[in-house]
């Protein structure tokens, strides 16, 4: 066979401001701790704050990561996807309770292990839920974004008042299991043990998202397909099986994070996952539609900002998220990592 | 008449006698059916019938979802309770309030809309969603002016209340509430007819031309983005006003009463079961639904009580899993009945 | 002759409200390379996305090696044999060059022969393996469409237009690929505006006019008559 000539290959330069542009939403995290620091003052407070609010954004990564694949593979956006995390609340510290007896010893290894069984208990439960509700929810409105929503809606509605149907109308109050109980201080500040837990777990979560998503074959095809699902199938993929793939694994999250942010609050209630949704909501936005990346920014973003105000002006805490949002959408209108759609 | 309704007739026997039903069951109300709660429920429904209308020329007629309708309809309820506490009790505030209410509201609509319609059209229903919910923890947050969670009572002109009596007829008691209902009453059906008027204008059949397929819309000449958000300013102003007329019927305002999600499910339920993209379906959904609300949940207490033996099936049957039965039709009738009542009996014609 | 490879009869193809294939019939022979010829807009692209499903035939049928694959998701018939390359390349922009091509190998590890013999004919790929996609040039996503398909042997290949807006240097890079391809004993089916280079790799035409097969013959029947060429598709070889 014949060689190709030589033409000599170009590649388009990529240019200082364009790779400083990509590069520009992994450092606003580090940027809004720096500003975080000066605006505070105190570094005690100012690490406790930081804590909590890195692990308020993993919790809320967790939740959101699921729900942002979900709608870069098929174009479907969940507003359901907020029962997930209730549900997944109310399985874990139902399992928590009934574990009291291993919950309420001072033994590390009996609360790990409590802890473990009511999170796979809860991802279970919700990874089983999130089949059912793809097949019978979301299914029969693929492509129509206007019935997904309305449907969804429904969706939300009447798993929450399922919820209250099982578990009774009340919130329920939790404690911590004995180890996770308490702060200890480091440098002064006051620092939650489970707070600090939530951001090794979250940090280790999103390692291993990555690591899937980039060294994986099915990783590859969930990438591949967020851009361009016709090609992937021309590929000879089955891009409806992969969905259906990372809709079970989104709800499993979503659960999990349910059972974090319970043991976070030490309340659970039916509600919790439709106000969690408007924080998830705002972090897929903020990170861009699809992007697993920067809705891990987006959230602990948002989880460092929330805390950071409510130490500072607490009545615009609430306010601050839609004005973090406002502010980049005028900066991005996609959001920040958008996703590059084919066609 | 038919240049009342703009052209636009119901398009269905049946429809119309139910309409004509209505109408006149809404304007004898406080005779026919007497009593102080009837005349409650009557008009809760015309207010509802504004406020549903108003939905659909966003979600119906534009294919918008918004989740901050709520928000509008409260900002025009507290526009008149602001107004009342601080200029005094007069029609001055009551006009002012509303006007104020609604003018913030379509500048709220235009900024958001702005915002999120001018990238792709399901953020708008996530944007919403979110300034809603934060509005409305705002508002019970900001207590020295909105009185929080207690919310606001405030005074109206007394020839609007009960304590202003002016006679008897048919049996009836005249009174101050009497004149409020009518002045409701009249209002609503103006809100009305103004809608089904937008609707048909050329206005109108643009939005409809961009909900079929807003790439041909935005092909032929017509700025896409400038028409949804001049609907969503439309319908947000008009929430306001409906708003408006409900505090004025009521005389207090609540962030439980008019800005709760809740009140944002019915709204949906009411347009979706009604029919999206009539107007008409608004009239239909907001009558049976406030109907329902207001006696299903008594009937529904029988039933738990029969079935007090039987443990799940009493906790479905409780009056307080009203929403649960309620999302289960919302599912179905999104599945079943896209056009809803009015374009089943259209269809059925 | 034998049976061949792709066979479409009375294919009526609708996207949205219009009715793009009106009836179409059409032969791949095996072996070779057939040109799917026509003027802009009369359903050369919407065929090959209909052979691959991207588009559901409202009726007729698609037999592909003798299989029936009119209902077939599109997985299904790429896994049967069949590779595309759409007009548009569908390249994956945020994968790498590797990825894209470790993504193409269907049925496991990418085939270290093969792959140098992408090389060989596509240098480039192997200069930006680790690269970003979207990074690459037009003609070098181009190159890196095509690899893909040939990334896994296939009985058949679609091609939408791959010398579209590419330099003179690099539609010859591309020709010298597909004729290596042909050489392997691969079916091609070539949707191709550049004259030159069909009459140059094609083998047997077929011409298409508002969504119908009108003409089937030989390439270089078509290619020696220039008052056929300027009536079936407008153009002229003296005009290319």
């Amino acid at each position: 066979m014949s060689a190709a000539p030589d033409h000599r290959p170009t590649f388009a330069a990529v240019s200082l401001s364009d790779r400083i542009g990509k590069a520009m939403p992994y450092l606003l995290i580090p940027l809004l701790v720096v500003v975080g620091f000066f605006a505070i003052g105190s570094s005690s407070s100012w690490l406790t704050l930081t804590v909590s609010g890195l692990a308020m954004g993993m919790m809320i990564f967790i939740m959101a990561s699921g729900l942002t694949l979900v709608f870069g593979l098929m174009d479907v956006i969940n507003f359901g996807h907020g029962a997930f995390i209730s549900v997944g609340a109310f399985v874990g510290i139902t399992v928590l309770l009934a574990l009291s007896g291993w919950t309420g010893v001072p033994s590390l290894a009996l609360n790990v292990a409590a802890v473990i069984l009511a999170a796979l208990a809860a991802m279970l439960a919700t990874g089983v839920l999130g089949w059912a509700f793809e097949r019978v929810i979301v299914r029969p409105v693929y492509g129509a974004h206007l019935k997904q929503i309305l449907v969804t809606v429904g969706g939300l509605i009447v798993i929450e008042q399922l919820i209250h149907v099982f578990w009774g109308p009340d919130e329920i109050f939790l404690t911590r299991p004995e180890t996770l109980k308490g702060a200890f201080t480091f440098w002064g500040a006051a620092i939650e043990k489970f707070r600090l837990l939530a951001v090794v777990f979250g940090l280790a979560l999103f390692a291993a998202m990555l690591l899937v998503l980039k060294r994986t074959r099915i990783g590859l095809i969930v990438r591949a397909g967020v851009q361009n699902g016709e090609m992937v199938q021309a590929l000879g993929y089955r891009l409806k099986l992969v969905f259906i793939g990372v809709f079970i694994a989104g709800s499993a999250l979503a659960g999990l994070g349910g059972v974090m942010w319970g043991l976070y609050q030490e309340v659970i209630t039916a509600g919790m996952g439709a106000e969690m949704m408007i924080l998830v909501f705002i972090v897929v936005i903020i990170g861009g539609l699809g992007s697993v990346e920067g809705a891990f920014i987006g959230a602990l973003m948002v989880g460092l900002l929330q805390n950071y105000i409510a130490f500072l002006e607490p009545k615009l805490a609430l306010i601050s998220n839609i004005g973090l949002m406002t502010a980049i959408l005028m900066w991005r209108p996609q959001g920040m990592l958008p996703v590059v759609k084919a066609k | 008449m038919l240049n009342l309704l703009s052209g636009d007739r119901p398009r269905s026997i049946i429809l119309t006698l139910i309409l004509l039903a209505i109408l006149i069951a809404l304007a004898l109300a406080p005779f026919l059916f007497p009593g102080v709660r009837s005349l409650e429920t009557a008009a809760r429904i015309c207010i509802f019938i504004v406020l549903a209308a108003s939905y659909d020329l966003l979600l119906g007629y534009t294919g918008i979802v918004s989740f901050a309708h709520t928000m509008f309809f409260g900002m025009g309820a507290y526009g008149v309770a602001l107004a009342s506490t601080h200029m005094g009790r007069g029609y001055d505030a009551l006009i002012v309030g509303s006007l104020g209410g609604a003018v913030l509201a379509a500048i709220l609509a235009l900024g958001i809309g702005l915002f999120s319609l001018r990238v792709r059209a399901i953020f708008f229903a996530m944007i919403t969603l979110a300034v809603a919910s934060a509005v409305a923890v705002l508002v019970s947050q900001m207590s020295w002016l909105t009185g929080g969670e207690d919310g606001l009572n405030y005074l109206i002109p007394r020839e609007l209340t009960p304590a202003f009596r002016f006679g008897e007829a048919f049996g009836v008691k005249l009174t101050g509430k009497l004149v409020n209902y009518y002045v409701i009453f009249g209002f609503s059906l103006v809100l009305f007819l103004l809608l089904l008027r937008i609707v048909n204008s050329p206005f109108g059949r643009v939005l409809q031309a961009i909900r079929e397929n807003d790439f041909r819309a935005e092909a032929i000449g017509y700025r896409v983005v400038w028409y949804r958000t001049a609907a969503t300013c439309l319908s947000a102003a008009i929430a306001a006003l409906a708003g408006s007329l409900f505090a004025i019927w009521l005389r207090y305002v609540g962030p439980d009463t008019t800005l709760s999600f809740e009140i944002m499910l019915d709204i949906l339920l009411m347009v979706v079961i009604g029919g999206m993209g009539t107007i008409y379906g608004a009239v239909l959904g907001a009558t049976i639904f406030v109907l329902a609300q207001n006696y299903l949940q008594n009937l529904m207490g029988v039933a738990s009580e029969a079935t007090g033996s039987i443990p799940v099936l009493h906790e479905l049957l409780s009056p307080d899993r009203w929403l649960l039965w309620l999302g289960v039709l919302f599912i179905l009738s999104v599945y079943f009945f896209p056009s809803g009542i009015v374009g089943r009996l259209r269809a059925g014609r | 002759m034998s049976d061949p490879i792709l066979r479409l009869s009375g294919v009526h193809t609708d996207i949205a409200q219009y009715h793009i294939l009106q009836g179409v019939d059409l032969d791949v022979p095996r072996g070779g390379v057939t040109m799917l010829l026509g003027r802009n807009g009369v359903g050369k692209t919407t065929t090959l996305r209909t052979i691959i499903g991207h588009w559901q035939a409202r009726s007729g049928t698609i037999h592909f090696d003798g299989a029936d694959i009119t209902a077939m998701p599109t997985a299904s018939r790429a896994r049967a044999g069949i590779g595309f390359v759409p007009e548009d390349m569908g390249i994956f922009t945020d994968l790498t060059v590797e990825e894209n091509m470790v993504l193409a190998a269907i049925s496991g590890p990418l085939d270290r022969k093969r792959l140098d013999w992408i090389f060989t004919a596509f240098p480039p790929l192997r200069t930006f393996w680790k690269s970003e996609a979207g990074n690459l040039s037009g003609g070098q996503k181009q190159m890196l469409s095509i690899a893909r398909a040939m990334a896994e042997e296939r009985k058949l290949y679609l091609i939408d237009e791959p010398t579209k807006g590419l330099a003179p240097a690099i539609i010859s890079t591309m020709a010298r690929a597909l004729r290596d391809l042909k050489a392997q004993g691969a079916s091609i089916l070539l949707v191709e505006q550049n004259f030159a280079v069909a009459k140059a790799l094609g083998d047997t035409a077929a011409v298409m006019e508002d969504g119908r097969i009108t003409w089937t013959g030989a390439m270089a029947e078509l290619a020696a008559d220039t008052a056929l060429q300027d009536r079936l598709i407008g153009l002229s070889m003296e005009a290319s």
